[in-house]
């Protein structure tokens, strides 16, 4: 097969959406282009129609009722919807958050706002693998916790968390279990009932589906769960998102959830046979590590660093012709590297010298070869240059140093 | 974001990559930066000490692509000037010659300061005062 440049592996950050979902989308623009609330024409029923249909094909893949799925515009939304919207409504019981430093954003921001509102959060550091510790988890549990909010699988390094056995604690305790399943769902088979889930949140275009609409899963039995909108209106979504819907949107994630559905076992066993392969040509290269657990763990990401090289340098001698993403942040004004390579006990070193490859459903072979190739020599290429590969090389200890911090 | 042009260049093809004997007493090396910010600079001066021009200069970097690039261009901008006007180069001069953006603007001042901390080892071994501005910092 021919080689197209240029390579796109940052589908952690996005992916490409299929052909097939843009296909399925392209009547309810301007043809069916009806309100799915407009209850008394044709119009509005055919966009309900379509609205139903997609709700079957999404709660399909995760194990749910069509009635638990809560659209939203993506994950973003639906993390704040479950995490305030569980805060509020269950005020009464509590007011005790559990989650973990490795989160995204939109679960740690969302968390500092509550803690604002009067909450209290507590944040679970992660083992050196990436993984929240079991008994921590338990031990952090008040009579005050209202929601376990723990990720399924994680955005930089892939891994999974243990979400059957946190299920098993949360239930235990009579607490809520809510999980970010962004990077998770139409990857890895994800199955409420049998994961024990309360609440998920996913994203369209995670899973070759459109930007802009997401998912909450709500439960509604054993136990019925409920959430405070964070948005008044017109009381859409069994009144926990107002907003008029987004019909393509949601046909198109619909589409989506039904090709993951359909394709996740082939591609996953496609995709982890091209990722191992990708890590195991570049752990040839001296002084390099894979960040987080490598047996739970997503099977399309690998996250590596590249000891003695700066990411973003490193980058700059392919990112002509590879996309993907780098742990360091030498653009950011805190020059802070990542905050989730640091939860795992990575130095800043490690963390700064680190790359993201997130393979996806378009990967090729001959993009592997071509990325292994370029990746390699513009490490070695970098190596040449950099004055702590030489420190390293000469038996120089390189923390004994004291470094003029700025 | 996208590079300068001159930014690619120079780190495509970096000039004066590489290490001078720093137990020479006309060796100066600076040492700036830090692993856990990102940016390690290592710059070094070769001094004639007939003509007191700089004959040599080398640099080795971990750090970014206007890292890499400011001290490139440094080392290429030292060669053949003596000590003192090696002092009076400035890190906005490598802005402007490098069009850095403003998030890259540490990496010229890194520069600056390789610059300023190889001219203070020069001239500590060569039994001259220690800078100012670098003694300050310590
Ligand atoms: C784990 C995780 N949660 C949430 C989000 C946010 O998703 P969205 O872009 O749909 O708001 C992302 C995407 O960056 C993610 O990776």
């Amino acid at each position: 097969m021919e080689l197209n440049l240029p390579i796109y592996l940052d589908n952690n950050a996005t992916t490409p959406m299929d052909p097939r979902v843009l296909e399925a989308m392209l009547p309810y623009f301007v043809e069916k282009f009806g309100n799915a609330a407009s209850r008394n024409h044709s119009f509005g029923w055919v966009a309900e129609e379509a609205v139903d249909y997609a709700r079957e094909q999404v709660a399909k893949l995760i194990g749910a009722d069509a009635k638990e799925i809560i659209f939203t515009s993506g994950a973003t939304e639906a993390n704040n919807l479950a995490l305030k919207g569980v805060f509020e409504m269950y005020a009464s019981k509590g007011n005790h958050i559990i989650t973990c430093t490795t989160e995204h954003k939109a679960v740690l921001d969302a968390c500092k706002h509550i803690e604002k509102m009067g909450g209290q959060v507590t944040y679970l550091e992660v083992k050196s693998d990436g993984l929240i510790d079991l008994g921590e988890l338990e031990n952090a549990i008040t009579d005050k916790t209202v929601l376990i909010s723990i990720m399924y699988g994680n955005n930089e390094i892939g891994v999974i968390q243990p979400v059957r056995e946190i299920s098993a604690i949360a239930r235990k305790h009579g607490v809520l279990f809510f999980t970010d399943g962004t990077q998770a769902v139409g990857k890895v088979p994800v199955d409420v009932i049998a994961d024990g889930i309360d609440l998920m949140s996913f994203s369209g275009h995670k899973m070759y589906g459109p930007k802009g609409v997401g998912v909450l899963y709500v439960r509604r039995k054993n136990p019925r769960v409920k959430v405070t909108a964070q948005m008044d209106g017109g009381g859409h979504e069994r009144g926990m998102r107002s907003g008029t819907l987004n019909v393509p949107g949601i046909v198109g994630l619909g589409k989506a959830c039904e090709l993951c559905m359909n394709e996740m076992e082939s591609e996953g066993t496609r995709l982890s046979a091209m990722r191992d392969r990708l890590e195991a040509a570049l752990m040839q290269v001296e002084e390099a590590y894979v960040n987080g657990n490598r047996e739970h763990r997503l099977p399309h990401t690998t996250n590596i660093s590249f000891k003695y090289v700066e990411g973003e340098g490193l980058m700059m001698g392919f990112n002509k012709n590879i996309a993907l993403s780098s742990g360091s942040a030498c653009t950011s004004a805190s020059l802070e590297p990542s905050y989730v390579l640091k939860a795992l006990g990575l130095g800043d070193d490690l963390a700064h010298s680190s790359l993201r490859f997130g393979l996806g459903r378009f990967t090729t072979d001959e993009q592997i070869d071509f990325t292994i190739n370029a990746i390699t020599t513009s490490v070695l290429k970098l190596r040449e240059m950099s004055p702590l590969w030489e420190m390293y090389k000469e038996g120089v200890d390189i923390d004994a140093i004291e470094w003029a911090h700025h | 974001m996208a590079y300068s042009d001159k930014v690619i260049d120079h780190y495509t093809n970096p000039k004066n990559v590489g290490t001078l004997d720093k137990s020479k007493t006309n060796v100066g090396t600076g040492l700036v930066g830090a692993p856990e910010c990102g940016d390690v600079m290592r710059l070094q001066i070769e001094v004639d000490q007939e003509s007191g021009l700089i004959s040599d200069a080398k640099f080795k970097t971990f750090g970014c692509g206007s890292a890499i690039a400011s001290s490139s261009l440094a080392t290429e901008w030292l060669k053949g000037k003596t000590v003192d006007q090696a002092l009076a180069i400035d890190n906005m001069d490598i802005v402007e010659e490098l069009n850095l953006p403003p998030v890259k603007i540490h990496c010229s001042v890194l520069a600056e300061d390789a610059i300023k901390a190889a001219i203070n080892d020069y001239r500590v071994k060569n039994g001259l005062a220690e800078l100012e501005t670098v003694a300050a910092a310590h």
